[in-house]
């Protein structure tokens, strides 16, 4: 038996696919991959919330809390040292997670064939967030840029003070489109994260009978504290629960 | 029961194909829908027309030659039944059933609504047997098999071969067919001697013609043994150990 194939029509792999090695460039070597920057990704989301949820404890919470990253493990690392750390690494998680998804969607769609069936697809498993993943990745990619450039570089922010997180966070959310885009890209991360974690569990080969019950409301558990905590902030400035402060 | 089929008809793999509708009248509830395509065929060979190809051979759900879409879905509406154990009693009088062969670039249509399903002949040819030479039958009791590790085998080993999970995946995927048999050897104390050379060997001729796993479980539900999509996630652990494993034999291959 011998570990060399013969690669035909569908899912041809050379050259820099062949450089990267067999099991980064291989299906389901991808989808470990995918599975653990989705963790990584996933934490930094959750963390993040519990973070910007100090905005309901008061401005000067969140301002201090805001600033506290900036000096994290200061002074054996230099100032916004760490936090540059996680940005780099975010940034390449989220790089491999999207490139992953990119070429197997890819290869999906080409192993598809032309002909599609006739008939409506009578779906009995697939539901509405296992089919969004796509897409609704899309989406959450296209809000992170914007997110970026609305509250950390404060240039989509006619508002923007370095700093004032904040009066920042107010500014940004008074305006309704931007309430609304933020609302939305919730209820798909939401959706992203119902189906992706609990679909990590069998790409990384953890899936058991034995535990198969949990999983599932540990996904909706997840998803559910995700979409509720974001969307608090958003809707609380359009309520006028936030204002602006001093 | 008076049905109207619309069936695609195609003379030969590469030609054009296209829905052909025909009036079957007076079938019975009982018959299978295979009788019943048996029935119009009948029909069609005395008005000297070509019959509808489709491939059958044991009509009692075990060989996993059989396989058509029915109405959108692999095998028909009855979960964990073959085509070939299907009965028209889970159709209505009047209903308008469409017919459709398996659909992937991988499959290509040969002739009506029969596929060229080689490429899991491939994927068995890489790594799905065991080529330990056993000798003479021996005691039954001489290489012991736990019986979890049996039990869970066998599951996989249910698998009949129809390809109705590709057929379901939105992905093309091949998943549930390669991780069965993976784990059906795999789990073996028989399947051990060539358990990850057989998974890197039969995973990579898999992608190398279907797509990937995007955890529908679409398959799972269509397929006519009920086989767990549990054996996916068996496959995906012992691919990623195999990769981890073979480094150590890389020395040993010529």
């Amino acid at each position: 038996m011998t570990t060399k194939t013969r690669r035909l029509e569908v899912n041809r792999r050379s050259g820099w696919q062949s450089w990267l090695g067999p099991f980064f460039t291989s299906d389901v070597g991808m989808k470990w991959m995918m599975a653990l920057t989705g963790i990584g990704l996933l934490g930094y989301v959750l963390v993040h919330m519990i973070g910007n949820l100090k905005i309901f404890i008061g401005p000067e919470d969140l301002d201090h809390y805001a600033e506290s990253l900036r000096t994290l493990l200061y002074p054996i690392f230099p100032k916004e040292g760490v936090l540059w750390l996680f940005r780099i690494g975010l940034t390449a998680m989220a790089v491999i997670h999207i490139w992953s998804a990119t070429v197997l969607t890819l290869r999906n769609w080409k192993a598809r064939g032309k002909i599609r069936y006739d008939a409506r697809r009578q779906y009995a498993a697939a539901n509405y967030a296992s089919r969004t993943m796509r897409w609704g990745g899309v989406l959450i990619a296209l809000f992170v840029i914007f997110h970026l450039l609305d509250l950390t570089i404060g240039s989509a922010n006619p508002d923007y003070v370095a700093g004032d997180v904040y009066n920042n966070v107010v500014y940004s959310f008074e305006r309704w489109p931007v309430a609304l885009f933020y609302v939305v890209t919730m209820v798909f991360l939401a959706l992203h994260i119902y189906h992706g974690a609990w679909s990590l569990f069998q790409s990384l080969g953890l899936a058991n009978p034995r535990y198969d019950s949990w999983r599932r409301w540990l996904a909706v558990a997840l998803a559910l504290a995700i979409l509720i905590g974001n969307s608090a902030i958003p809707i609380a400035v359009q309520l006028g629960f936030l204002t602006v402060s001093g | 029961m008076n049905l109207t089929l619309r069936v695609w008809r195609q003379p030969r793999r590469g030609s054009e194909g296209a829905f052909k509708t025909y009036e079957v009248k007076d079938v019975s509830p009982d018959a299978s829908f295979f009788e019943m395509l048996d029935q119009l065929n009948e029909r069609l060979n005395d008005q000297g027309e070509e019959p509808v190809a489709f491939d059958s051979d044991c009509r009692e759900g075990i060989c996993g030659t059989c396989g058509v879409m029915i109405n959108g879905s692999p095998h028909g509406p009855q979960s964990g039944t073959a085509t070939c154990q299907l009965h028209m009693r889970k159709f209505n009088d009047g209903d308008t059933i469409t017919v459709e062969p398996w659909r992937a670039l991988a499959f290509p249509v040969l002739k009506d609504l029969i596929v060229d399903r080689s490429p899991f002949d491939e994927i068995i040819q890489a790594g799905g047997y065991i080529s330990a030479n056993i000798g003479a039958a021996q005691d039954a009791n001489a290489t012991l098999v736990p019986k979890p590790a049996a039990e869970s085998s066998m599951d996989a080993a249910a698998c009949i071969g129809c390809a109705a999970c590709v057929a379901a995946c939105p992905n093309s995927a091949a998943n549930l067919f390669t991780a069965a048999k993976i784990a059906h050897l795999g789990l073996l104390p028989q399947g051990q001697p060539e358990r990850y050379l057989r998974t890197v060997a039969m995973v990579e001729t898999m992608e190398s013609y279907f797509g990937s796993c995007t955890n529908f479980g679409e398959c799972e539900t269509a397929c006519p043994k009920s086989i767990s999509i549990d054996v996916i996630a068996w496959m995906n652990r012992d691919y990623v150990a195999a990769q981890w494993k073979n480094l150590r034999k890389q020395g040993q291959q010529a």
